[in-house]
């Protein structure tokens, strides 16, 4: 299989991933998307691996999955208080701290 | 010993202006009792002095070493002399009787211990400056004295024009103290020591190009503290002090410290001919518009400021005849120490009686309310104007005679000096003392308390022995010749000739000043329709408009014009810099706009540019 298809199947993710990120209000999308973008670079790094036949993207990918896991859990809790307070999980709402 | 001289009225000063009003009941007592103290101890180092033989007459005394830099060594130093020691009695002996007479005087200020303070400091800093053995510690009594005056001149500081007239003083002096100090720098850096002894043994190396500037900086010293030409304009209006500071400051001790200065710089003089013409002719200059204020004055201490003005004027061109004058120069002085003090005191007492009214067309006929105040003044008066056998005919007959020896125009200076003496001081008598009685309402004139009266005598005695004293019984010329040199002037014209001529020209002044003011009524008010020569005498010859027209307004423009520099160009500038700054953060501020999605599509851009540079860079 040629390896040019896994990066640009991690090119299109990275891609949707952002533009989610940008277009999109909802905080819960947002954070999705944000996901979709790490395991776009995820793909791209553990394809290269395989590639080359060496460790160190396959390496690299879990570090990226083990930072992903704690965002998870930091974003969620603030987007879940940010949702208490407010009523909303739009993102546009909450930019209180601005000069 | 010659510590203690300074140190007595010091500590006087100290504790009196430390002391506050605890002191204030027997304040007085301690300042008269401090300034004779050191009297007495003056008088004792004198008759020591005298009783040694010439060579060892004088003595210094090393305190310590002041200032230690590398070759810079500065001595706190005291030296007693022939010079000094005539000074320390004059300055302590007037000093105490002005004490005195200053009880009587200031009985009923408020703030009278302050002034004895201030008079006690001024008598320890004037010790300082006759004491001292080098240039720079001179300078520190110098600047002693200047202080002193400034706060006497403005002891009535909730008068207006006595707040300015102290000012004026203070700032007129400067001009003067920046001659001192330059005078000082270059003799270091030509001679390498400013002491006495060092100047005075190397002065020869000095090129003649250096010892004339360094002859004319303290020339310029002298005339700011001495009221000399251009710098006379302060005397008038330092008359706003209370009269006993205008007796002792500004007519016997402080203005006459630059006579004093350049006879003990003779050294330097000696070697310049340019410095000492440019010192004789500010004398005869200073001598002759000091008089021509002193005609058209009506007020009695204007008047006799104008005359001290001009009897300094006398000793300057005195001391800028060199070896030959040194020695009369310093004889006037001490005379008209004693005389001018006395007419000081003398007008003080007649101001006493009158309110302190100082108009002298408001007095007339108090011979006769006054008579201790009327006598001392009289022999305080023909003691000024040169009658023999009084203290001031034999000091200004000197000066003329050595005056002619050297220059035929100088001489005629002073002798027409002399003549114009007469007529004033003949006019201040004949307006204050006899005519008619010309008294404002509910003014009662009256002598005097004792107090007051005593010191007039004694000086009145000093007006009228003093001279005699001095030249026959003390031999002054011999006295200080050691210290500042003599020579016998070579004169084609004599004593016994000059002598009549003088007197001849002394008494046609003073018939000429009774014909006008003693024969005919002085009107009360003073008329306007009168020469210009007189309106210029009254207005101290527009010395003052002089300095405002060429020092002050352009001085002013000058500030005014940096001020706008400063606060549009400089300002603007500085200003422009911090709003233009401060615009730009305020602009920039308004991306931090608090949408998170703002911020992540600036990220990706950022990524975006940087992934294409890299790109762009492998190409």
């Amino acid at each position: 299989m040629n390896p040019n298809n896994y990066l640009i199947l991690a090119a299109i993710l990275f891609t949707i991933g952002a533009y989610g990120v940008l277009v999109r209000r909802n905080a819960i999308i947002v954070f999705m998307s944000v996901e979709l973008m790490l395991n776009a670079a995820n793909l791209a790094f553990v394809a290269a691996a395989r590639n080359t036949g060496t460790l160190d993207g396959l390496v690299v990918a879990f570090f990226v999955m083990v930072v992903a896991a704690a965002e998870v859990v930091v974003g969620l809790a603030i987007i879940v208080t940010i949702f208490r307070t407010r009523r909303s999980a739009s993102i546009d709402e909450a930019s209180l701290m601005k000069y | 010993m010659i510590a203690a001289l300074i140190g007595l009225p010091l500590l006087g000063a100290t504790v009196l202006l430390l002391g506050g009003r605890r002191t204030n009941a027997w304040g007085h007592f301690l300042a008269v009792a401090m300034s004779a103290a050191s009297f007495v101890l003056g008088l004792f180092l004198f008759i020591q002095m005298a009783g040694k033989s010439e060579e060892e007459r004088e003595v210094g005394q090393h305190l310590f070493d002041w200032i230690s830099v590398g070759s810079f060594q500065v001595p706190f130093g005291l030296h007693l002399d022939q010079l000094s020691i005539v000074f320390v009695l004059l300055i302590t002996g007037v000093g105490t009787l002005i004490h005195v007479y200053s009880i009587g005087y200031m009985e009923h200020d408020p703030n009278r211990r302050k002034f004895f303070a201030y008079l006690n400091l001024f008598v320890a800093a004037m010790l300082l400056l006759v004491l001292a053995d080098n240039y720079f510690l001179l300078y520190v009594g110098w600047e002693g004295v200047g202080l002193a005056s400034y706060l006497l001149i403005s002891f009535y500081q909730q008068k207006p024009t006595a707040a300015a007239a102290g000012k004026k003083a203070f700032i007129v002096n400067r001009v003067g103290d920046v001659g001192l100090s330059l005078a000082i720098m270059l003799m270091f850096v030509t001679f390498g020591t400013v002491t006495f002894e060092g100047v005075d043994a190397a002065v020869a190396s000095g090129s003649s190009s250096t010892v004339t500037w360094i002859g004319l900086a303290l020339l310029l010293a002298a005339c700011g503290k001495s009221a000399q030409f251009p710098l006379q304009s302060w005397l008038l209006d330092a008359m706003e002090g209370p009269t006993p500071v205008s007796a002792l400051i500004h007519a016997a001790t402080m203005v006459t410290a630059g006579v004093y200065l350049i006879v003990r710089a003779h050294s330097i003089f000696d070697l310049s001919e340019a410095a000492r013409t440019a010192v004789v002719i500010v004398g005869a200059i200073t001598l002759l518009l000091g008089a021509f204020i002193g005609l058209a004055k009506d007020d009695i201490k204007k008047g006799l400021a104008g005359s001290t003005m001009s009897q300094i004027g006398y000793m300057v061109l005195a001391a800028g005849l060199g070896p030959v004058g040194y020695v009369f120069a310093i004889f006037h002085l001490l005379t008209h120490g004693m005389f001018k003090a006395g007419l000081f005191l003398g007008a003080g007492s007649v101001m006493h009686g009158m309110h302190d009214d100082v108009n002298m067309r408001h007095y007339g006929a108090l011979r006769t309310m006054m008579k201790v105040t009327y006598v001392t003044f009289g022999l305080g008066f023909l003691a000024i104007i040169g009658v023999p056998p009084f203290a001031g005919f034999w000091s200004k007959d000197e000066i003329i005679y050595v005056a002619f020896s050297q220059s035929f125009i100088i001489g005629m200076a002073t002798l027409l000096g002399a003549g114009v003496t007469a007529f004033y001081m003949t006019r201040m008598m004949a307006m204050t003392f006899f005519g008619e009685a010309r008294w404002q309402d509910d003014v009662h004139p009256h002598e005097s308390p004792a107090v007051m009266t005593i010191p007039m005598i004694v000086l009145a005695f000093g007006s009228v022995f003093g001279g005699v004293a001095m030249l026959f019984v003390g031999d002054i010329e011999h006295w200080l010749e050691p210290v500042t040199g003599y020579a016998k002037p070579e004169n084609s014209v004599s004593h016994s000739v000059l002598i009549p001529i003088t007197i001849a020209v002394v008494l046609a002044g003073a018939l000429f000043a009774w014909m006008r003011y003693g024969r005919r009524p002085v009107p009360v008010v003073a008329p306007t329709d009168v020469r210009f020569l007189t309106r210029a005498a009254r207005a101290d010859a527009y010395g003052d408009s002089l300095n405002e027209a060429v020092f002050m307004r352009p001085g002013q423009y000058l500030t005014r014009s940096l001020t706008w520099f400063d606060s549009k160009a400089i300002d603007g500038l500085v200003s422009g810099l911090a709003a233009s700054i401060g615009g730009l953060s305020a602009r920039g501020r308004r991306l931090q706009n608090g949408y998170a999605r703002s911020y992540a599509l600036t990220m990706l851009g950022g990524a975006v540019l940087i992934a294409l540079v890299l790109l762009l860079v492998r190409l």
